[in-house]
């Protein structure tokens, strides 16, 4: 068993993480992290509804702008799509994103401040980029016979329309739904640099002690999340659509020149602006990859390897929960509460509590990532073990694990993984701005210093390591022959 | 006057030769079944006198070409598509217009259709299916059909009647039929294949079930075992 290509690859990944332990930073430093946790926890079960308003207010804005920027990226991505075959869009669209909404928003409060604008736009680029990938996928799955029976001079747009649409719609459209539930919590986390959304009040809340008011707000997005679905239909959206834009709030008024002067002189690295040559540019270059970018991609790389395994064992100790060949009924239940909560909660509110909790190095962002992460997987496994009939005389408990299921769904397990790596290392890097020091750390440290020339070519860098752990994804799936379907699933 | 022709075409898949070279003509009112086993070259050989850029012919594939997702409706008004402006097309899509339907319900009446031109064509049985498809080649109204097993899933009367409609509709066509029966009693020629050749062409009312037997039984070939 040890010699399976799937087997061996999960041991050189977890030799790898071993090896980048020693050098990673995982000390409790906070004085009594567990009292701290003890006041979250009672915070949650003590919720002080008296801030309802405020509360209300907070939750209106974030779905205001997960609308807002899903749809604009919804469209944006599908115009995308039709010309996905083409190697610009598809260069383009790797590239946006590959770059976290986080990132976008640091950048878009450069020029637009903190105008409803640049949370729109944070979450629209980068989706747009990720709907025309997989809108494109899904058009291309679709199947080509109808086309083929079509009477002769009909028009490109009615033959794209009747043949080729219809067929991917449902895809489409459950696609899109799955990703307006990771908007409402790229818009929850964009609150954490200031737009008027969840995080903003949490960290608030949080900065004061209210924990009270902490547990109310996470309690309220979780039932917000969980009952997505329900209202959500899709005879409202149309009305969702037109209110949403009105309901951003109205920020601070955009101050135009300060949109061209971040596009022709604070992009512009420092050198050239000053007239001092290529040279001059080279040897500046050459400075920050030395001791910011390096630095920041041996971290991030170092953390995401290590949060990608602990991801991946807390996920296949976490899909029995979900599984009906290992829970009963209500215990069932309870396992899908568990693992709803987990998946809810984004990576970045989840670090910023632990690390306000036991203070910042790399062990809450480990936690962090593992926790969403195996929250998302786990409940994708167990969903797929539910398909697997075993014979009645099958073993039960730990044998069943070893023996039956676990041999059966660890290729979907590998592929999911695997396809959550770009992910985990694209929000590694941006855990950043919280302290810890990856690329993030080193874009907000040259954002806050006003060097956004240096924060833009690390930008730069963040962006191209994503690139490359996606490829090398795809590479490592195509290898071991593991099945990923897009859509929904991922 | 020829509307189709073939002059020594081949085909292959993967390398494998899997027809040809085959002459074939076929002249304006003239109906052609083509016949032999599965696997003859039927419906490759339909594939070869298809030119996607020729107006006048309707066709319909094994696979049905229908849009799941659409009504059956939509599937049949498909097959007029060609005949007018995009945004038109848009509105029906949308939402059908009364006289569409109404035109759509006429071709669906015989077929035994009309009371489901608004379930979806993937709910539908696979007779159901197979003679919405037919209705978008009828509905089409081009001047040849070429048409693969149009009939395979429907029953005895059901089939004739639809055969009926087809070639009410079509006075050109080539259609691909395994039933021998329907094959002589549909067309004005019959085409025999036979491991990518055509074995037989002969006028329809010069055959018997009997002539055409052969072209079904099992292959024997040198060289190959049969079994």
């Amino acid at each position: 068993m040890i010699r399976a290509p799937a087997v061996r690859t999960s041991l050189g990944f977890v030799a790898v993480a071993l090896f980048f332990l020693p050098f990673a930073d995982l000390e409790i430093s906070a004085v009594e992290p567990w009292t701290e946790l003890g006041r979250l926890l009672l915070g949650l079960l003590t919720p002080d509804p008296t801030v309802l308003d405020s509360v209300a207010m907070a939750l209106v804005r974030t779905v205001a702008f997960a609308f807002v920027g899903v749809a604009l990226g919804a469209a944006g991505g599908f115009v995308l799509a039709l010309g996905f075959r083409h190697w610009p869009v598809r260069t383009g669209c790797a590239f946006v994103r590959a770059i976290h909404e986080l990132f976008w928003a640091l950048i878009f409060l450069q020029c637009f401040g903190l105008h409803p604008l640049t949370g729109v736009l944070a979450i629209a680029i980068p989706y747009a980029g990720v709907f025309a990938k997989v809108y494109s996928e899904i058009l291309d799955e679709a199947d080509p016979q109808p086309e083929r029976t079509l009477p002769a001079g009909t028009g490109v747009l009615a033959r794209f329309l009747f043949a080729r649409v219809p067929d991917a719609w449902p895809h489409i459209a459950s696609y899109t739904a799955y990703r307006l539930e990771c908007g409402l919590r790229s818009s929850a986390v964009l609150g954490f640099v200031g737009m008027p959304t969840l995080g903003f009040h949490l960290e608030s809340a949080f900065s004061q002690g209210l924990y009270s008011e902490v547990g109310m707000l996470l309690l309220t997005f979780y039932v917000l999340v969980a009952t997505l679905r329900l209202w959500a239909r899709p005879r409202l959206l149309p009305f969702y659509l037109l209110a949403a834009p009105f309901l951003l709030g109205s920020g601070l008024p955009i101050v135009w020149g300060n949109v061209s002067r971040f596009f022709t002189q604070d992009i512009v690295p420092a050198p050239l602006q000053d007239g001092e040559g290529w040279a001059a540019f080279a040897m500046w270059l050459g400075d920050i990859l030395a001791s910011e970018a390096l630095p920041g991609v041996i971290a991030t790389v170092i953390l995401t390897q290590i949060a990608l395994v602990v991801t991946g064992a807390l996920a296949l100790a976490a899909f029995p929960l979900v599984s009906r060949h290992f829970t009963g009924r209500i215990s069932r239940t309870v396992g899908h509460g568990i693992l709803v909560v987990a998946r809810t909660t984004p990576e970045y509110l989840l670090a910023y509590i632990l690390l306000q909790l036991w203070g910042p190095s790399m062990l809450p962002a480990v936690i962090a990532l593992a926790i969403h992460n195996a929250g998302i997987i786990g409940h994708l496994i167990g969903r797929r073990s539910n398909e697997i009939q075993l014979r009645s005389d099958a073993p039960a408990g730990v044998e069943r694990y070893g023996y039956e299921i676990l041999p059966r769904v660890y290729g979907p397990f590998l592929a999911l993984l695997f396809y959550r790596w770009e992910i985990i290392m694209r929000e590694t890097a941006i855990l950043g701005i919280l302290g810890i020091t990856t690329l993030g750390f080193y874009v907000d440290s040259a954002m806050e210093a006003i060097r956004f020339d240096v924060a833009f070519i690390l930008i730069l860098v963040t962006a191209v390591l994503n690139i490359g752990v996606d490829a090398l994804a795809r590479w490592l799936r195509r290898r071991l022959q593991l099945r990923t379907t897009p859509g929904a699933q991922s | 006057m020829t509307v189709l022709s073939l002059a020594g075409a081949r085909a292959s898949y993967g390398g494998e030769r899997a027809l040809g070279p085959i002459d074939l003509s076929v002249a304006a009112g003239e109906r052609v079944a083509l016949v032999g086993r599965s696997g003859a070259g039927k419906s490759t050989l339909l594939k070869l006198l298809h030119d996607p850029a020729r107006r006048d012919i309707a066709i319909m594939p094994q696979e049905l070409g229908l849009v799941d997702s659409l009504s059956v409706f939509h599937n049949v008004y498909m097959g007029r598509l060609n005949r007018h402006t995009v945004w038109y097309n848009l509105a029906n899509l949308v939402r059908p217009m009364k006289t569409e339907q109404a035109a759509v319900r006429a071709v669906l009446e015989p077929l035994g259709m009309a009371e489901r031109i608004r379930s979806r064509a993937g709910e539908l049985s696979g007779g159901q299916r197979q003679r919405v498809a037919v209705g978008r080649c009828l509905y089409q109204d081009a001047d040849i059909l070429l048409a693969d097993e149009p009939v395979s899933a429907l029953d005895g009367p059901r089939a004739n009647g639809v055969m009926q409609a087809l070639t009410a509709a079509y006075g050109t066509a080539v259609l691909a039929l395994h039933d021998i029966e329907l094959a002589l009693r549909y067309s004005d020629r019959v085409v025999g294949l036979n491991d990518g050749h055509i074995v037989l062409d002969e006028p329809s009312d010069r055959l018997t079930e009997g002539d055409l037997a052969p072209l079904y039984a099992e292959p024997m070939e040198p060289g190959r075992a049969t079994g």
